[in-house]
């Protein structure tokens, strides 16, 4: 007999503990968290610095802060926490195949799953940096664990490439430890990062931001030497002539997360290709009945708080799933939500009514910089509603509200896109 | 003093030192790496070639089909990757059929078994992804892909196993002739041999002439490579090849034995016989040719790019053969080096033995079979192995499902690793889509601990590869 929970949540980070504490909210009693690390907090363990839990707690909290407040809270709901275990199989009807040294392999069965499994790193193999492959070239999170969980320094004079928050807060780190960050490389004309990383973690220390350039070059027979950088025309090619050398001995990646799906592909889950996570509905079910996901593994986020809200949001339709044994809406009329001009991708997908008869959030970002714009909801071509903004970037996650009247005034789909307000 | 020492060991050098360990010798392989296979037989196109390329009559024809024979039952009884999965040359012209039916006659007269011409209709029945714009094409069923490394490994864990010394860290320096013996110099101490097997890759020049004359330069040969995500792996089921040219075999699109895609390589005269940087223009050269084998790859899946280096030489032959007394040269291994490798090791002990050397079978030679992973186990098995050690329990590299029981088994191992690409090349952890991402600091740590070594100490590949600069102000106090 395989033991039966009435909620499983694959992954014992932000989003994880989150989902687990929100269904016990809603009434789930049997509820269980697996985690692949020795401890749950997942990347917040080595997110050191502060920040975290501004929208939340209304409070600034330090990563491991952050994490700890979960656990409490989590402990308090007597779901059990499997640590140091690996889900290696997620089914469509709800079976997990685990293992750990402790138990072995063991198989358990759920009302409902909800996968929190997170992302991970884009690598130098897939961005294809030309050069040698000495050692010292690390993924901005790697670096992180060495030097906050592991207190080891990863080189002495580094150039950081991409200006993702990951990468920003490593130059700050770095520095405080007594390296020498000598430049910060961004490949698009704008900074991936949050504005207030820039400001904190490199103006405030007087490292340079090269936007609009890339590394072509990495050299170094056993370790890093040196690293070749150009300025790149507009479609994002190097130009010759603008070669510029950086004497370091480290090269940190932080060029894009990639939400982790290796078990959510498996289980035949459907994959939406722009947020490269499953596709998901308005309450964070996928499109295997019963199976929620939250968090990075459905899109990549900038803020914690923003996962902490959309796990609450997952692990209350996970409960009331196991105690339903159905989504009382799952069949019920949805709304594709499709991507206009201007859009990346938007979270969730479609909407189902019968869900969401009050509201809809959506999360969404844009595909380039705007100063004073509007966001526009379009049935075919009619505009339904606009909403302004006076700043707009790819690095940081737009949030709407769509009301249940214009939800249910819709034909068939939605359309969102994004353009510079003419009338000011 | 040794009976035989062989300078070297990528594949050649571990070939020979697997045959000669059969027999009651004294074996000693020098390698100027901390580890095995770091040169040319860690970074090529993993196949077995089915032996249609070389000029008939020649060393590289002859060896070729035979080690493409023999390759099969050497990988199985060591328990190495292989895959017979056969090779297509696609034509998409005149010039390229005329190429293909060229490689047809080349492999009749090389005796090659199995070879046709296909129909573009049974092309695409067999590969429906590929170019829908091919003509025809040469169908090899013997051609196979293999683990190069994984062989290389077990090929001298082999050796060892019988008695063979392998000497890491020791680079010769100079050799001098005595009175019936050589003297070796290496950054490790000098050792006394009988005899000399040159297997030194890329430098094969220089050792030799260390003993004969100047008679052949290595012209070193950069291939550069892209390998994708398994997410591609399924792409094609067989080697992709295009016609030759005159930089070689051209690009080739094959899956892995590790289930991902691998596209390349290059041709490149390279500077110099370590210079395995990637350029900006090679891999867009092969992205733009593979794109002409089949045009669904999508190389945003790439997980790494790498390049290698062919010691190729002037002469377009290997160069096998006793050079001098005592001195055997096996150089100028290009391609098909690794699928000739196991006919090659049988080659340089008949060598050996024209040269003088006494052979005599050992009683007891015993094969070593490489690890299964726990991942690859069947359930009884693994729950053997759980009971055995309980860490096989624990995911290390989640992208390849490694345990720490695995990488375990790799530093107990005959020949164990001392880096975390050693870890890599003997149980994959740090080979998948992340990259070592997560799991190279774990592997980090178990090195350290297992080996008694500091973490700072601990290398990415070879000395001074070194991935830590000391300890944070804190130290790791929190």
């Amino acid at each position: 007999m395989t033991e039966r929970y009435d909620v499983a949540v694959i992954g014992g980070g932000p989003a994880g503990m989150a989902a687990a504490c929100s269904a016990y909210e809603n009434g789930a009693e049997k509820i269980i968290v697996i985690e692949r690390d020795r401890e749950p907090g997942g990347i917040l363990n080595q997110c050191i610095h502060s920040g975290f839990g501004l929208h939340y707690f209304k409070e600034e909290l330090t990563g491991p802060e952050y994490a700890g407040r979960f656990e409490e809270m989590l402990g308090k709901t007597g779901a059990r926490l499997m640590l140091d275990t690996m889900v290696l199989k997620v089914t469509q009807n709800r079976e997990i195949h685990m293992m750990n040294p402790r138990e072995g392999y063991s198989v358990i069965s759920a009302g409902a799953v909800v996968l929190a499994m997170g992302c991970r790193e884009r690598t130098r193999g897939a961005i294809g940096i030309p050069g040698t492959r000495p050692s010292g070239v690390f993924t901005a999170g790697a670096a992180q664990r060495y030097v906050n969980i592991e207190g080891f320094m990863v080189g002495r004079r580094a150039v950081i490439l991409g200006s993702g928050d990951i990468g920003l807060i490593m130059a700050r780190r770095l520095t405080l430890e007594g390296a020498e960050v000598l430049a910060c490389i961004e490949i698009m004309p704008y900074s991936n990062g949050l504005a207030r990383n820039i400001v904190q973690c490199l103006e405030d220390y007087g490292i340079p931001l090269y936007l609009s350039h890339t590394i072509t070059e990495i050299m170094g027979k056993n370790r890093v030497e040196a690293v070749k950088v150009q300025r790149v025309d507009e479609s994002l090619k190097p130009i010759p002539g603008t070669e510029m050398i950086f004497n370091c001995d480290t090269v940190l990646l932080s060029v894009g997360l990639i939400p982790e799906n290796e078990l959510t592909k498996e289980a035949g889950i459907k994959i939406d290709p722009r947020t490269k996570g499953p596709f998901v509905f308005e309450n964070m079910e996928t499109s295997a009945a019963g199976i929620f996901a939250c968090g990075n593994v459905v899109h990549v986020h900038d803020l914690v708080d923003f996962v902490t809200a959309e796990s609450k949001k997952a692990g209350e339709a996970a409960a009331k799933y196991a105690i339903n044994g159905n989504s009382a809406a799952f069949n019920s009329d949805s709304k594709a939500i499709i991507n206009g001009e201007n859009i990346a991708y938007t979270v969730p997908q479609s909407i189902r009514t019968g869900n969401a008869d009050k509201f809809a959030e959506v999360f969404f970002r844009v595909k380039r910089v705007f100063g004073d714009s509007a966001i526009e909801i379009k049935d075919g071509e009619k505009l339904l509603k606009s909403y302004k903004r006076q700043h707009m970037a790819p690095g940081e996650m737009e949030r709407i509200i769509i009301p249940g009247d214009i939800l249910l005034s819709a034909s068939g789909s939605l359309t969102i896109s994004a353009k510079e307000d003419e009338k000011l | 003093m040794y009976d035989v020492t062989i300078i070297g060991c990528g594949i050649t050098g571990a070939a020979a030192a697997y045959e000669l360990s059969k027999f009651r010798l004294s074996i000693a392989v020098l390698e100027k790496e901390n580890d095995v296979a770091c040169g040319t037989t860690k970074a090529n196109s993993a196949i077995a070639h089915a032996g249609y390329d070389p000029r008939p009559g020649t060393k590289m024809a002859r060896l070729n089909v035979l080690g493409s024979e023999l390759m099969e039952g050497l990988c199985r009884r060591l328990n190495v990757g292989y895959e017979r999965t056969g090779s297509l040359v696609l034509a998409f012209d005149g010039k390229g059929m005329k190429a293909i039916e060229e490689l047809l006659d080349r492999g009749q007269k090389n005796g090659v078994r199995e070879l046709e011409i296909i129909s573009a209709e049974r092309t695409l029945e067999m590969e429906p992804n590929i170019n829908p714009g091919v003509l025809a094409a040469l169908y090899a069923p013997t051609a196979a892909i293999i683990d190069p490394w994984g062989l290389c490994i077990a090929l001298v864990s082999s050796a060892v196993v019988n008695g063979a010394a392998l000497r890491l860290n020791a680079e010769v320096r100079a050799i001098e002739r005595k009175e019936g013996y050589f003297r070796i110099e290496t950054s490790s101490g000098a050792f006394e041999t009988r005899r000399i097997v040159n297997a030194s890759g890329a430098h094969s020049d220089k050792v030799s002439e260390m003993v004969t004359k100047p008679f052949f330069k290595i012209i070193p040969v950069k291939g550069e490579y892209f390998l994708l995500d398994k997410s591609q792996g399924g792409l094609v089921k067989r080697i992709i090849f295009q016609p030759p040219d005159e930089d070689g075999k051209g690009v080739l699109v094959a899956p892995t034995v590790h289930g991902n895609l691998i596209a390349g390589p290059t041709s490149e005269r390279a500077s110099d016989p370590e210079d395995i940087s990637v350029t900006a223009r090679g891999l867009e050269k092969v992205l733009n040719t593979a794109a002409r084998s089949s045009g669904k790859i999508d190389f945003r899946e790439s997980i790494r790019n790498f390049a290698g280096i062919r010691a190729s030489a002037e002469i377009d032959d290997f160069i096998l053969e006793i050079s001098a007394p005592g001195f055997v040269n096996a150089a100028a291994i290009k391609s098909p080096g690794l699928t000739a490798a196991p006919a090659i090791g049988l080659e340089i002990v008949k060598l050996l033995h024209e040269d003088g050397l006494e052979l005599i079978e050992k009683e007891y030679f015993r094969e070593y079979r490489s690890e299964t992973l726990f991942r690859d186990m069947s359930m009884e098995e693994r729950s053997e192995a759980l009971k055995r050690e309980k860490r096989f329990g624990r995911v290390i590299c989640r992208c390849e499902t490694i345990t720490e029981g695995d990488i375990l088994a790799a530093l107990k191992s005959p020949v164990p690793p001392v880096s975390i690409d050693g870890v890599k090349r003997r149980c994959r952890a740090g080979s998948g889509r992340c990259q070592g991402g997560f799991c190279g600091p774990r592997v980090h740590e178990i090195l350290s601990r297992e080996r008694g070594v500091r973490m700072e100490e601990i290398c990415q590949y070879r000395e001074g590869s070194f991935l830590l600069t000391g300890k944070t102000k804190e130290g790791g106090a929190i």
